[in-house]
């Protein structure tokens, strides 16, 4: 069964027909053309997929997108609009913060989406005070980005890259 | 996947009267439990009714001094709310141990209690399951047990064959706060509102284990309610699992301890979130020292059953549910 839908595409308006059991993943990839998100597994357990989903990040495999009509969307592509890197993927550049290269997409996504919960003062399970700041440690980050998976492990590299977009200092 | 029609109508009202009519037909929230099960085959809906929009997304104080947490709202946004975090910290840190930033950001107040086991038999479309499959019987008998029950399970029972077999749990971390914070469920079915406690919201498998809960088909959840908690309450979450982060609990446990009362449920253990009420007894109005805790835990698993296993079975989390109460209890004492 069809629908008709609109989403804002990475500051485009896209309007398209799709099918009820489309993923907004599917969405953008195989009826959109835009193939920065990943399909890793599509099960919502490696975060290849994270977009931003009005602003905050979420896995685009579960998400159907007719649930998601008028939704504002941002791919990893749409974080550098004129080709001028955002800077969680100069960062992830300076750190050599990936090897393949697959699921970094989804990584810069829910790196953006980390940075803006922590500037929000949201708490983690590495929080040691639920009430208080939380800070950019080792711990912090691993904890936030556990759910995008790579499996060239480049984990090591990954957080000192999302600790320098978010001005630690090494 | 099977072909649906999804609607959204203007109203709550209207989502319930939709869902009620058509047996074949699901509510959906945040879709992260849904979503996947709509694609391995083991949710196969005629009609998805989409109340992500529709149910209050607000977090408010009720008049009583509690909280309400509109259906709508987000496991992060709730983990995030300052009175959550400073009142009821056993909520919050029950959500920040489950899933990731990407799915708390979709899944919902009202869909969370709702998510379905993760026992790999029931998600697994060609194998026997009583939970999906009605009268199919039980592959985890004798398979897979690690994330499977050793409480509320009868004595009779496992039988692969018999049809109440079920073993698994249930997979939610926030219920398991939900339930010792004597939280309550705002309901809206076809014949009208009702209020269930949250800890009879979840059943133990009896004679049907399809059915995880005593909602009735077009029953919706539109708020949960937390009642408030005495001055100077203090409450943890305390979560044991196989990785370190994005993992599914092999036990857990939430407290709660105010004055001479303290409350405990216990996660990754049975069909529902366990109130430990035996243990609790026990323990009321007496000191919690780790003897005391530890005759109270015994006392609480006197009908545990650990199930064998292939992968070496699940009797491991009968010492292991006892010391994390212990811990739990510990270092909230510690902090009094």
């Amino acid at each position: 069964m069809d629908a008709d839908i609109t989403l804002r595409v990475d500051g485009e308006t896209r309007r398209l027909t799709v099918d009820t059991r489309t993923s907004l993943l599917d969405a953008l990839r195989e009826r959109l053309g835009n193939t920065s998100p990943k399909k890793g597994c599509d099960h919502g357990q490696c975060g290849a997929c994270t977009i931003l989903l009005n602003g905050d990040r979420a896995l685009s495999c579960l998400a159907l997108a007719v649930a998601h009509d008028g939704a504002e969307v941002t791919t990893a592509d749409g974080l550098a609009p004129q080709g001028e890197l955002h800077p969680v993927q100069q960062a992830f550049l300076d750190h050599d913060a990936f090897q393949c290269g697959y699921c970094t997409p989804g990584q810069v996504c829910s790196a953006v989406g980390v940075l803006d919960e922590v500037r929000r003062g949201w708490p983690s399970a590495a929080s040691a005070d639920l009430t208080a700041d939380p800070e950019l440690t080792d711990a912090e980050v691993s904890e936030r980005m556990s759910g995008n998976l790579c499996r060239c492990g480049a984990y090591a590299n990954i957080t000192p890259a999302v600790q320098q977009a978010g001005g630690v200092q090494a | 996947m099977k072909p649906f029609a999804y609607a959204r109508p203007g109203s709550v009202a209207e989502a319930v009267r939709d869902v009620a009519a058509e047996p074949n037909a699901v509510f959906l929230g945040g879709g992260t439990n849904l979503v996947d099960h709509l694609k391995l085959g083991v949710a196969r809906p005629d009609l998805v009714v989409d109340v992500r929009t529709l149910t209050s997304r607000e977090i408010g104080d009720l008049p009583d001094g509690g909280l309400r947490l509109g259906a709508a709202s987000t496991n992060s946004e709730v983990a995030a709310d300052r009175r959550v975090r400073e009142r009821y910290p056993v909520l919050a840190e029950a959500l920040l141990a489950g899933a990731t930033g990407q799915l708390r950001n979709l899944a919902t107040t009202g869909g969370n209690p709702l998510q379905r086991t993760r026992c790999v038999y029931f998600q697994d479309v060609t194998t026997p399951c009583n939970k999906r499959e009605p009268g199919s019987g039980c592959s985890a008998v004798g398979g897979y047990t690690r994330y499977h029950a050793v409480l509320g399970v009868p004595a009779a029972l496992p039988d692969a064959s018999a049809p109440e077999t079920c073993t698994a749990t249930h997979p939610s971390d926030m219920a398991v706060a939900l339930a010792a914070l004597d939280a309550q469920v705002q309901v809206l079915g076809p014949a009208g509102a009702r209020t269930v406690p949250f800890v009879d919201l979840h059943r133990l498998p009896g004679d049907d284990p399809s059915r995880d809960t005593v909602l009735e088909h077009g029953e919706l959840i539109t708020a949960i309610d937390l009642p408030p908690l005495p001055v100077g309450a203090r409450s943890a979450y305390r979560k044991v699992r196989d990785r370190a982060s994005y993992a599914f609990a092999l036990v857990s446990v939430a407290a709660v301890v105010a004055g001479d009362d303290v409350r405990i449920a216990l996660g990754g253990v049975a069909h529902k979130p366990w109130r430990a009420t035996r243990a609790e007894e026990v323990l009321r109005d007496g000191a919690l020292t780790g003897d005391a805790v530890r005759h109270a835990m015994d006392v609480e698993l006197t009908a545990a059953q650990p199930q064998p296993g292939i992968d070496g079975g699940n009797g491991f989390k009968i010492p292991l549910v006892t010391r994390t109460v212990v811990a739990t209890l510990r270092d909230l004492e510690a902090t009094a």
